[in-house]
């Protein structure tokens, strides 16, 4: 059982209040994008043990988007942080550098 | 005119807590910046209330204001003056970028009172329940069982519950149950 705050409302509750929404920071290619961009965008998804993002929805609280790091092993969620960033803030980096140091995903580390 | 019926329509039920049907109530969903001093206006003139803060709830005189979300609010106010309140945020906020609309069928709206309410919303949703956790004043948008609900505390310890019509009769059923006598728990003393 993940618990998450959600950094819109500022609720902390447990997972069954949010709907988790597939992974985080994904670039959809504009218009006129390659048929390999798009297969990317579609298929090429990360499937790690240890350290994930991913979106997440308060679905049954404000209903607004937030993204989240977490391990996908031990279940620790090192901290949640606004939809409206293509990246993870210093600040979620550097709690997950704490546990993990070394960690990597895809181009963050 | 028609009557307007709730889903429950009058429904009551006594054990451990009071569940009953709040009867036709004027629901108004404002969304817009809460911050601005234009909506707080608005709002002071529609339903002679405050903003609320984040995750509170204000309790007028048969009106109350809700903390939705960052940039939602519930009000609430006589079902008979929807269409007056409405006009007057309308008014009120003309030019800005808002939306007030009139949800007063849309929702189901329970009060939960009596000793026990605290344990009978704590068997059904995923919050802290406990008087020093959750206080008078405190709003929250939150799971109960299988569908969303929302639910307030007043200073008199009685819970105002929302929940959407299609699920009301579901939501009684729900505390109806864990408010059958000798379920009592006991765990909030």
């Amino acid at each position: 059982m993940l618990i998450l705050t959600c950094p819109c409302c500022g609720v902390t509750a447990e997972e069954t209040e949010f709907h988790q929404g597939g992974e985080a920071h994904l670039t959809r290619h504009g218009p006129g994008a390659s048929e390999e961009e798009f297969h990317t965008y579609l298929f090429a998804k990360e499937n790690p043990k240890g350290v994930h993002f991913e979106r997440w929805r308060h679905n049954n609280g404000c209903g607004k988007w937030f993204h989240a790091a977490r391990d996908t092993v031990t279940l620790e969620v090192y901290g949640t942080y606004s939809a409206q960033t293509l990246e993870p803030p210093q600040v979620i980096r550097d709690a997950i550098t704490a546990k993990r140091p070394g960690w990597r995903w895809r181009e963050f580390a | 005119m028609a009557e307007p019926v709730t889903a429950l329509n009058g429904a009551r039920f006594e054990g451990i807590a009071t569940i009953e049907d709040a009867g036709p109530t004027g629901m108004i969903t404002l969304r817009g910046d809460l911050a601005s001093k234009e909506v707080k206006a608005a709002v002071k003139k529609a339903v002679g209330l405050d903003i609320p803060g984040q995750r509170a709830a204000l309790g007028g005189k048969e009106t109350a204001a809700l903390w939705m979300s960052p940039d939602e609010l519930l009000l609430m106010c006589p079902y008979d003056k929807v269409a007056e309140t409405i006009a007057t945020l309308d008014a009120a906020l003309e030019g800005q970028h808002f939306l007030a609309v009139n949800v007063s069928d849309a929702r189901s709206f329970l009060r939960i009172s009596g000793g026990g309410a605290r344990e009978v919303l704590a068997k059904l949703c995923p919050v802290d329940l406990s008087p020093d956790a959750f206080a008078p004043g405190m709003f929250r948008r939150t799971r109960m069982a299988q569908v969303p609900a929302a639910f307030w505390l007043d200073e008199g310890g009685t819970f105002h519950l929302v929940c959407f019509r299609s699920v009301g009769e579901y939501a009684f059923n729900l505390l109806k149950t864990a408010a059958l006598s000798g379920g009592e728990v006991g765990v909030y003393g």
